[in-house]
């Protein structure tokens, strides 16, 4: 991949994020100005500061304007951007590399989504692109449901043991999430209840499907060399890779949704651009995408946090645990933390920020911080056909 | 010689035991079955499967120069429905098409003037049957579809050649339903009764006597109607043997209406010897009768799918899901929101696409396309494709899913993603299955389905379902 990326030149200097869940009383604008107000006040910066912004919502408004009419800003840039569930991702990486070029001295990235409007569980598609009627009307649920039949067959786990790995990694992001004031679902799970839970598609039950919820979170980027100026703990950016699928998944023969090629070629794009050879021992941490829990183990292979095949024993082994060797989604993930789509990237970002400045809550301490970088993971789209991001974040330079 | 080339009978999968009936209700059903058309089916969709199983039992290469369809229970009216079984076909552009309008005599209308007329002409009935709860329309009607392929044996083999026919009209107050009902009303049965036997009668004897026979030459007898009793009444006047009269599927499939007489044709058809006299009577506001003599081309004849064969592998179907289907009873709907209407414009350009299965296969790389693509997926090639036939191309599932939460007329839904022979790979919807018997590496065959209405615009595409035996 040609990308050279902008390792250490910018840092995020403020965060902010709003509680995720089901926030009756809040409407997007509501959770923007939030997300704003708590991001402004952690970098100690008015909104005079703010050079440019970038948007992301998938479905919660258009333009630019979604932002510059709640905040009031006036003659100032925002680009709104969309890139499915990646979106809030998509919005840190344009801001970044608007201050690496130059362009602009600050910038926030800022993402928002309010879906629990639509009067509907669970997502409900945006586009509403006209078209043939032909496309497949299969929802995410039972796409990434195929990835556990197949990963089951692949490397010899029947129904059962397939059923107990997936349960675990659920289990993890609940008990997790338990420890995260601003998560959906605050609440440890049994893993009998996760087992028992009724199905959704496939053999995935509702405790194998992340929270849907409303949320915002942003963060302040400037250059690198002016960080220190906004606080004494900034988080600078490593890497910051993205792939666009062109869906060749679901007309391969060879595909065996046993992996996402996407999340593997940013796996190694991020690695290269930031340095790392071995992530599982230099992490102290990773967000991944854990939309559903046959993602979430698909990507400990393809970003090589396990050998391939393996990672199923190692989610049993406690490996991505809070105390485990690479703990990962210490927040609760998508599954617990909930899954606003065009906030969640920022979200993962969140407690990058927070765990590598140590100020996660101490019943949330990983065991590794002191490796000082972390992983963000955020995908959109469907097993054969998805986007995927990946960024480094790391507490020094160098 | 002009007759018939070839012929395709259409039974969907379903089934309602009749005697589920009286058990929810207490009253109406009876014994044996009938078919039912799932719910992403209506006449059309089965009258394209109908019309697929005629052309590929044809010899190679026939293909027709007119299409005439013809329901009483259209799924669009204005709209020619027979356009789009054109395009599932993937008929040339220059095939005519046209409908039969609504009577269910207008099928057997059809076929008589298919049959005495000059082109090869594959004439189409399919129809959707039913009544009010605990009726004996409810009951004893079926759902199905006929196709027979009609032409001169320069064309292609003759089957079955037309020996003649003849037909008697006279008006009266039977049967009847106006647009937009699904009930039908029918007058007191033995006034029908009386009105038939002299229609039959003289209709019967002209046809006899244009083609120089008697009825002890006829070797098999169709009499089909929707009036049960004179059918029954009529048959045995006839004067031909009582071995001679042909099975009317009523204890499995049901009468399908106006698409019966084609139904019963193809599947006489399809067990007939050279040199046998088939005769076909149909009862409807008149007579129409045909007289046909089987060719030795028939001893080679090798039908795609039989009537018998679809008779047999069928699953029944409760009687609760069966009123749901045909909107006799309300059932929750799943709680996402409706399709939009699709588009006219995106759908007229990708029509070989959306109606006829038609993708794109690289010709530098061989890799398939589905949808057809400009760009290949592997090499560089851009604007380099051939189209790809799918419609008849046979896959096995590679991974299947059960989406409880995704849309559907009839939740849930059972999806594979479906390798297929020859190379390629789709995720495609499943139909006609019980899901709790599907497994990885089970085979799938393509079908022409009705995937939901919004905007009273039925939005047709395709589906796969188990391939079952032939």
């Amino acid at each position: 991949m040609g990308s050279h990326g902008i390792k250490d030149r910018v840092a995020i200097v403020g965060m902010g994020c709003t509680n995720f869940g089901e926030q009756w009383n809040k409407g997007t604008d509501d959770l923007l100005v939030d997300a704003n107000e708590a991001t402004l006040a952690s970098a100690g910066l008015t909104k005079d500061d703010i050079d440019a912004y970038w948007l992301g919502t998938a479905m919660s408004g258009m333009s630019g304007m979604a932002l510059a009419r709640p905040l009031q800003l006036h003659d100032k840039p925002v680009t709104h951007v969309e890139n499915f569930c990646a979106t809030a991702s998509e919005a840190l990486r344009n801001a970044a590399y608007s201050v690496a070029s130059g362009a602009y001295d600050v910038a926030m990235a800022i993402g928002v989504e309010k879906v629990k409007d639509s009067g509907y569980q669970g997502l409900v598609g945006a586009g509403k692109t006209p078209t043939d009627g032909t496309g497949r009307t299969l929802t995410a649920a039972a796409m990434f449901a195929m990835c556990s039949p197949g990963y089951g067959k692949k490397y010899g786990l029947d129904d059962a043991q397939m059923r107990e790995v997936l349960a675990r990694i659920a289990w993890k992001n609940h008990y997790n999430g338990a420890r995260n004031p601003r998560a959906q679902f605050k609440k440890e799970v049994s893993m009998e209840t996760i087992c028992n839970a009724p199905l959704m598609a496939g053999g995935l039950g509702v405790y194998d499907c992340s929270g849907v919820a409303d949320g915002s979170a942003a963060a302040i980027i400037v250059r690198a060399e002016d960080a220190l100026k906004y606080t004494d703990k900034p988080i600078y950016i490593k890497a910051l890779s993205l792939v666009a699928g062109n869906c060749s998944g679901n007309a391969d023969p060879e595909y065996d949704y046993t992996t996402f090629p996407e999340i593997a070629a940013t796996g190694r794009d991020a690695y290269a651009q930031a340095g790392i050879t071995n992530p599982r021992e230099q992490l102290a941490m990773a967000e991944v995408h854990d939309c559903f829990t046959p993602a979430e183990l698909l990507i400990y292979e393809d970003l090589q946090f396990a050998e391939r095949g393996t990672a199923w024993k190692e989610v049993l082994d406690g490996t991505f645990d809070l105390a485990g060797a690479l703990p990962v989604n210490p927040d609760g993930g998508l599954k617990s933390f909930g899954h606003p789509v065009g906030a969640s990237g920022l979200r993962m970002v969140f407690e990058a920020w927070l765990q590598l400045r140590s100020e996660a809550p101490e019943e949330r301490t990983i065991a590794h911080a002191d490796r000082g970088l972390a992983l963000t993971h955020n995908l959109g789209g469907y097993p054969g056909e998805m986007v995927s991001f990946v960024s480094i974040v790391g507490n020094e330079l160098g | 010689m002009r007759g018939i080339i070839s012929a395709g009978g259409y039974v969907p999968f379903r089934r309602l035991q009749r005697s589920e009936i009286a058990k929810t209700f207490g009253s109406g059903g009876g014994k044996g079955t009938r078919s039912v058309a799932s719910y992403d089916e209506d006449t059309t969709t089965m009258g394209v499967e109908a019309a697929r199983l005629a052309l590929r039992s044809a010899p190679d290469g026939v293909r027709p120069s007119a299409l005439w369809f013809s329901t009483a229970s259209p799924a669009y009216l204005d709209k020619n429905n027979a356009s789009t079984l054109h395009a599932a076909l993937r008929l040339d552009t220059d095939v005519s098409a046209f409908d039969f309008g609504g009577a269910l005599r207008s099928g057997i209308g059809a076929l008589r003037s298919a049959l005495e007329g000059g082109s090869t002409t594959l004439v189409v009935t399919s129809d959707m049957r039913g009544g009010l709860p605990t009726s004996a329309d409810e009951s004893a009607t079926g759902d199905g579809a006929g196709a027979l392929l009609v032409g001169d044996d320069t064309a292609g083999a003759v089957i079955a050649e037309y020996l003649g026919g003849a037909s008697t009209t006279e008006e009266f107050i039977e049967r009847w339903r106006t647009p937009g009902s699904t009930r039908s009303r029918a007058w007191e049965e033995r006034f029908g009764e009386i009105k038939y036997g002299p229609l039959v009668e003289q209709a019967w004897n002209a046809a006899l006597k244009s083609a120089e026979l008697s009825a002890d030459q006829v070797t098999k007898v169709i009499v089909t109607g929707m009036h049960a009793r004179a059918v029954r009444a009529v048959s045995a006047r006839l004067g031909t043997a009582k071995e001679a009269l042909a099975d009317d599927r009523s204890a499995t499939v049901g009468n399908t209406g106006s698409a019966h007489a084609a139904l019963l044709l193809a599947d006489t058809l399809e067990s007939a010897q050279p040199g046998q006299v088939i005769a076909l009577v149909v009862l409807a506001d008149g007579a129409d009768v045909m007289l046909f003599r089987t060719t030795d081309a028939i001893a080679s004849y090798a039908p795609a799918r039989t009537v018998a064969a679809q008779v047999e592998g069928a699953s029944d179907i409760a009687y609760g899901k069966f009123l749901g289907w045909r909107g006799e009873a309300r059932l929750e709907p799943p709680r996402r929101p409706e399709p939009d209407r699709i588009s006219a414009s995106v759908s007229g350009r990708t029509e070989e696409w959306k109606y006829a299965f038609v993708g794109s296969r690289d010709r530098s790389s061989g890799e398939l396309h589905m949808p057809p693509a400009r760009v290949s997926r592997v090499g560089d090639a851009v604007d380099d494709m051939a189209p790809a036939p799918m419609a008849d191309v046979q896959g096995t599932i590679a991974l299947l899913t059960i989406d409880r939460i995704a849309y559907s007329p009839s939740p849930p839904v059972a999806f594979a993603v479906v390798d297929w022979d020859g190379g390629g790979r789709l995720p495609v919807e499943l139909t006609d299955v019980d899901a709790a018997t599907l497994q990885m590496g089970d085979r799938v065959e393509m079908t022409f389905r009705k995937l939901f209405t919004s905007d009273e615009i039925h939005n047709y595409f395709w589906k796969a379902r188990p391939v079952r035996g032939s």
